[in-house]
């Protein structure tokens, strides 16, 4: 034994092997179960899917499936635009309003904990089933026509007050939109919230004293300090908010894809559905990360 | 004298504001909650009533009795849990183990594999659905068991290999939050392990993971929240099983046929109309998210707190 050299540990040979170690499950789990089934997927939208008792055909079709849901169909690009659309108008809004209702829970008053519960909970309510019932449901839909409930924000006036402004049309269509869906925009921004909250928390107290040595305003320290500070979690909020928004199952465009999967036109038009409405998801998130990410402030 | 007046005015404004918004806020959160707690006791006829907004005239439970024995409560809320608990307590275990080597370590592909991670997060589950479907109904591992595939949809398989792998429903958030957390964590930590002759495994288990208990509770309450909501795994992998969210999502078809098929006369008086199916909805809402609102209740103060430690800064 004594002759025998010990193996020993460098510190590249232990970075190599925990690396390696600790991310060979994902690697396996991410071509077995992700990559194989999105090459399928891909494979699908250029063929027809016939499904037999014990396995499965494939009949080529080549560009048919995309000519179909391009030029065919007779609301899938209508439905795509008006999803981005929707988009473009919630996502400055939830941005907006997560960070300033996370400065809101980060300051000290009585009955914090009892208000970030009451944040917190469209993250498990407004998921998944829930979410899908809802908007099919009679009583609801009744209870929004029949006897309006008092809103706090009672949109109309805030509408009428807009169009009493004369401003020009776009702006005030922009402006009802976001009316609209202030609602929506309150309860899809349960995880940003927290993200922004964690970020307000990790400022350090040494940078508002010393700017309050300096003599900064709260407005100079807001702009000066904290949003410096915080601005990387702008650009993962954005991330996040673009992927919750485009693959939640509850959206118009998913709704259509699998309506097109399981009822007539078939797998192939269907995958090729989802792969035009892929490509589109990714151009946004792209387009996005670019715009913001130079603009984003790292402390390091 | 006239400088620390304005002062205090302003801060009792301040205070002010504050609480209108925070009050108005939270009045648009708890609106809907309390709508679905209102409508899940009112007889269909307030309903109609045009007089009763939100407290009934006469509560009932009747609705709760129809959709627990229509939802099968007690055995779909023992499935979700089991599923939901086997699948979250999995995920933290391996999401944690590849956020960990995505931190800590440099080795050829780190960055190629974060990509991987984010990657997954940008897909809609919904667009390879049916090739996961495929791909766990003719399990045949790359095509090494060929011949004899194996079908695996139907049974906890699927869920397990998929929360082991790192490669569930949105684990590339769970990685991306472990990542960030362990990122934080001070290095003299391992040094100090390995310098003690700690091996790469016990310096994991023993030395950063205790330090990563508040970002797994994060991760652990996502991903059980997450999984007990889940409606697309379930029809995918389970389809027929009896699951909270499966049972809910049937429980207007199934009522209507159940009334359709045992009373006429009821059917026929405009009992079964989709007003008081949409009642009875309610309550099977209720009854899914009401053992989550108490989970919660237990554990807010850990998972406020603990998502504040977690460093996310990207």
């Amino acid at each position: 034994m004594q002759t025998k050299r010990r193996f020993r540990w460098t510190f590249q040979r232990r970075q190599k092997l925990g690396g390696f170690l600790f991310t060979t499950p994902f690697v396996v789990g991410f071509v077995l179960f992700f990559l194989v089934p999105f090459a399928q997927a891909v494979i699908f939208s250029f063929n027809e899917l016939k499904l037999t008792s014990t396995t499965y055909e494939l009949v080529p079709k080549g560009f048919s499936n995309y000519g179909y849901a391009l030029f065919t169909h007779p609301s899938f690009v209508q439905r795509l635009t008006e999803l981005i659309g929707d988009l473009l108008v919630e996502m400055p809004l939830i941005l907006a309003f997560s960070f300033f209702a996370a400065t809101l829970i980060n300051q000290k008053f009585t009955g914090r904990t009892l208000v970030r519960v009451i944040f917190f909970l469209p993250v498990i309510y407004a998921a998944g089933v829930i979410q899908k019932l809802e908007v099919e449901d009679y009583a609801a839909i009744m209870y929004a026509t029949s006897r309006r409930t008092a809103t706090f924000l009672s949109s109309d006036s805030l509408k009428a007050l807009f169009a009493a402004a004369h401003l020009p049309g776009a702006m005030t269509r922009y402006v009802n939109a976001m009316i609209d869906s202030l609602p929506n925009v309150i309860r899809s921004s349960g995880v940003q919230i927290l993200i922004f909250l964690a970020g307000l928390q990790s400022i350090p107290p040494e940078t508002y004293e010393a700017a309050d040595v300096e003599g900064a305003t709260p407005w100079e320290k807001f702009w000066l300090v904290t949003f410096p500070m915080v601005s990387p979690l702008i650009l993962t909020n954005l991330v996040y908010t673009i992927i919750d928004s485009f693959t939640d199952m509850n959206n118009t465009v998913l709704r259509l894809i699998e309506e097109v999967l399981w009822r007539g036109y078939g797998y192939g038009a269907s995958m090729a559905m989802a792969m035009l409405y892929f490509g589109a998801v990714s151009l946004v998130l792209i387009v996005a990360f670019a715009l913001v990410s130079r603009r984003v402030f790292y402390r390091n | 004298m006239s400088s620390l007046k304005r002062v205090r005015a302003g801060t009792v404004f301040m205070v002010l504001a504050r609480t209108v918004l925070l009050i108005g806020i939270s009045y648009v959160i708890l609106v809907p909650v309390f709508l679905r707690i209102s409508q899940s006791i009112m007889p269909v006829q307030d309903l109609y009533d045009q007089s009763v907004r939100w407290i009934p005239r006469k509560p009932t439970l009747d609705h709760y009795r129809m959709a627990l024995t229509h939802m099968k409560y007690f055995t779909a809320l023992s499935n979700s849990v089991l599923l939901a608990l086997t699948v979250s307590v999995i995920q933290v275990i391996s999401c944690a183990m590849i956020g960990y080597g995505l931190a800590r370590f440099y080795f050829p592909g780190n960055g190629l594999i974060f990509a991987m991670t984010i990657f997954t997060l940008v897909v809609p589950p919904k667009i390879i659905v049916v090739p996961t479907y495929l791909n766990f109904r003719f399990f045949n591992l790359l095509g090494l068991l060929k011949d004899n595939p194996i079908n695996l949809v139907g049974s906890y398989w699927p869920f397990v290999l998929l929360a082991l792998t790192g490669s569930g429903f949105r684990c590339g958030l769970y990685i991306f939050v472990m990542r960030q957390f362990f990122r934080g964590m001070p290095r003299e930590l391992e040094e100090a392990a390995y310098i003690d002759g700690a091996g790469l495994l016990s310096t994991f288990t023993r030395v950063m993971l205790p330090g990563a208990v508040p970002g797994m509770i994060v991760v652990f309450l996502f991903s059980f929240v997450w999984q007990w909501n889940d409606y697309q795994y379930i029809t995918m992998l389970m389809p027929g099983k009896t699951f909270l969210t499966y049972m809910l999502d049937q429980l207007l078809p199934t009522m209507a046929n159940y009334i359709g098929a045992t009373d006429q006369l009821t059917a026929s008086a405009g009992f079964a109309d989709n007003h008081y199916l949409s009642l009875v909805n309610s309550a099977g809402m209720l009854l899914m998210i009401c053992p989550l609102l108490l989970l919660y209740a237990f554990t807010q103060r850990y998972f406020v707190e603990s998502i504040e430690r977690t460093g996310l800064i990207g």
